[in-house]
């Protein structure tokens, strides 16, 4: 497949500046590259969190629904069907929601959506707690991160248990297409949202959304923070279509995940011991990732 | 040509609904509505109707999805019962606040613990506020008849609000009885296919369920009391259509019998109005002025009609399955008594709960709160206002 260039993107946008979120905000510019490469002809979807706070106040400028917190799978199930029924084809059904929506109140709305078959495109925006109510933890908060619900302190170090992993659970529910992306790498990312509108059936695309206030740093960092997590592999970025995983971005000489934790704030209470944990984590992960991908290409 | 068959409530439910060619169907299987999704699943397959069905995986994500199909411009089908209309009051929240004339069959089962799975109109009573017409039914003939009318009415411009169409688990909905099936044309012509003012749509991009700033948000909540008030004459009228045209009437609001020249009425909602019926018939028979009023829009609450109707009886026996816990008497004893206050010589008005959790409510009984409400009217005073139907057991 030919890659992306900057210069073919449209210049058109569909999600509007000015709008409720912060400076520096992640999720903004997932929802921006991603309404790029959908265009005009497509229904948003959103429940509440950070992206809904926007999106509702008119910064979208394609149609858009919002439903309660645990709805997004329901939502996206009912708009595909009414507009199967009325004969539409070419309208792309695409959902943003937060990571608690998907990992955690809404995961079984999503997986029943993917289970049914519906032709539609999640996109989790991850920024690894609950931003919108202040920074809880979800499903998807790393382990040792601080929340303001796991805070890190001498005898709890932050979140006591590891992300879920949503985009493999996905990927187990045979759904035609996933894929994880970042903000930092903006065009894998577009290029995957183009594939995903290419493809029939339920596509689930997670990118990583940094976020200044809740993960500590200075909001002109987030895109260095969003390209420092697939450096350290911390995230790695990675498609699985039809069952066969691929690694989409390989750094050559791994950034050590130290650099990526000391940079925000969330992981200040970390100990050498953490740092160790933590690298030891990430490596087998990583490990395990090369493992799948591996046995895809045999 | 019109066609008689011996089918339960729930197939008259699913028969009503084919007629009205929803676009989406999107329901989630509970005891004892169950029937009404395999019925309509088996329409579906045999070709004889043309929804979309959605086997949705759990009642809240039920009503999301018909909420969200309903937002795209379609016509909309869902059906529960007790636990699974708990399950879906966050949604129904959206279905009303949203204004969409979605119609759900809400098979009333008694809201656990202590579990059961039988009649009680709790379950739909406790979503009172939830900002839904409803409509409660009491034979397999009204079912039908009444959710073709529901479409007519949520989808009026004047109303567009979500409708339930109500009636008891078991009693209503596992019971046979003959139940005409009218022409789809004839159908076709009383509900045009739904024309919606809003929706999502590319070519006319706007953001539905939108935030709304104090100084909006109740002006909302206002103008969706408004169109419930409309409702009221918008029922009427629909079902006054629908009798000149089909040859059926059930009432609209509310159906009265023999209450012209009644001291006292006994009024009631669903299926206990049927054996109401033959109790009043036979002390008619033996000399007491007695009548029946049928509820049957519980919201909107046809409070003024009720107060001209009833203005000129001594003492009205409300009779329901319903129980609002510390709030002393049953919801509609409640809204009653509310309607009545400030009339200075309005009926003593009584409460008996009775047939919750699917206890059965014996001719004997019903009689026995008829003459109650009627000595009440000729002594002015009842023994107790709130009485609890409990028979020997309790």
């Amino acid at each position: 497949m030919a890659h992306l260039t900057i210069e073919e993107l449209p210049s058109e946008e569909y999600y509007m500046p000015g709008n409720a979120l912060c400076a520096g905000c992640g999720e903004s510019l997932a929802m921006r590259l991603a309404l790029k490469i959908l265009g005009w002809r497509t229904i948003v979807i959103t429940v509440p969190g950070c992206m809904s706070a926007a999106l509702i106040m008119g910064a979208s400028a394609v149609p858009l629904l919002v439903g309660p917190f645990a709805s997004g799978g329901a939502l996206l199930s009912g708009v595909e069907t009414a507009l199967e029924a009325k004969g539409v084809k070419d309208v792309n059904v695409v959902a943003f929601i937060g990571d608690g929506g998907t990992a955690d109140i809404g995961l079984q709305a999503l997986s029943a959506m993917v289970e049914r078959g519906h032709n539609v495109i999640y996109i989790c925006l991850d920024n690894e707690a609950y931003m919108n109510t202040g920074g809880q933890r979800s499903g998807a908060t790393p382990l040792r991160a601080a929340t303001t619900t796991t805070p890190g302190g001498r005898l709890f170090r932050g979140k006591l248990q590891p992300k879920k992993n949503i985009p493999l659970i996905m990927a187990d529910h045979e759904a035609p297409y996933v894929a994880t992306a970042s903000i930092g790498f903006a065009l894998d990312y577009m290029e995957k949202v183009k594939k995903a509108a290419d493809i029939r059936g339920p596509k689930y695309i997670q990118v990583l959304c940094p976020c200044p206030v809740g993960w500590g740093y200075h909001e002109s960092k987030t895109v260095e923070l969003a390209r420092l997590a697939v450096a350290t592999r911390v995230w790695p970025l990675y498609e699985v279509e039809k069952g066969r995983l691929k690694i989409t971005y390989e750094p050559r000489t791994p950034k050590p995940v130290r650099e990526y934790l000391r940079a925000q704030r969330r992981f200040d209470h970390l100990t050498e011991e953490d740092l160790a944990e933590l690298q030891k984590l990430v490596d087998e992960g990583w490990a395990e990732l090369k493992l799948k991908a591996r046995s895809a290409e045999e | 040509m019109p066609v008689s068959r011996f089918i339960d409530g729930n197939a008259a439910a699913a028969y009503g609904v084919k007629l009205c060619r929803p676009d989406v169907v999107c329901a989630y299987p509970i005891t004892p509505q169950t029937p009404i999704v395999e019925y309509i699943a088996d329409f579906i397959a045999r070709g004889e109707m043309a929804s979309k069905y959605i086997t949705i995986e759990g009642e809240h994500s039920a009503m999301m999805a018909t909420v969200a199909a309903a937002s795209t411009g379609v016509r909309t089908f869902t059906a529960t019962s007790s636990q699974g209309l708990a399950y879906m009051q966050e949604g129904l929240f959206y279905a009303a606040g949203s204004r969409l004339p979605i119609v759900m069959a809400v098979v009333n089962r008694s809201m656990g613990p202590p579990w059961t799975i039988l009649a009680g109109h709790d379950d739909a009573i406790a979503q009172r506020d939830t900002g839904w017409i409803q409509l409660y039914c009491g034979s397999g003939q009204e079912i039908l008849d009444t959710v073709i009318q529901a479409y007519r009415v949520a989808e009026d411009e004047r109303v567009l609000i979500p409708i339930m169409v109500c009636f008891e688990g078991f009693v209503t909905s596992h019971c046979y009885e003959q139940v005409i099936i009218p022409d789809q044309e004839e159908v076709d012509s009383f509900l045009p296919p739904y024309k919606p003012p809003y929706k999502l749509d590319v070519e006319d991009p706007m953001i539905l369920t939108t935030f709304a700033p104090p100084i909006h948000w109740m002006g909302y909540k206002k103008k969706h009391d408004e169109a419930m008030e409309a409702a009221r004459k918008v029922i009427a009228e629909a079902e006054a259509e629908y009798a000149e045209r089909f040859g059926r009437s059930h009432g609209g609001l509310f159906q009265a019998y023999r209450c012209d020249d009644a001291e006292a009425v006994v009024l009631t909602m669903g299926s206990l109005a049927s054996t109401t019926k033959v109790v009043i018939n036979k002390l008619r028979e033996l000399g007491f002025r007695l009548g029946l009023l049928k509820l049957k829009s519980f919201r909107p609450f046809p409070r003024e009609e009720l107060k001209q109707l009833l203005g000129n009886v001594k003492a009205v026996g409300v009779l329901e399955r319903n129980y609002s816990v510390g709030g002393w008497g049953g919801a509609v004893f409640l809204e009653l008594r509310s309607a009545f206050y400030k009339v200075a010589d309005g009926p003593r008005i009584l409460n008996f709960v009775a047939g919750m959790g699917g206890r059965d409510v014996t001719p004997l009984e019903i009689e026995a709160v008829a003459k109650k409400t009627l000595r009440a009217a000729q002594e002015g005073k009842g023994e107790r206002e709130v009485e609890w139907l409990l028979g020997e057991i309790g």
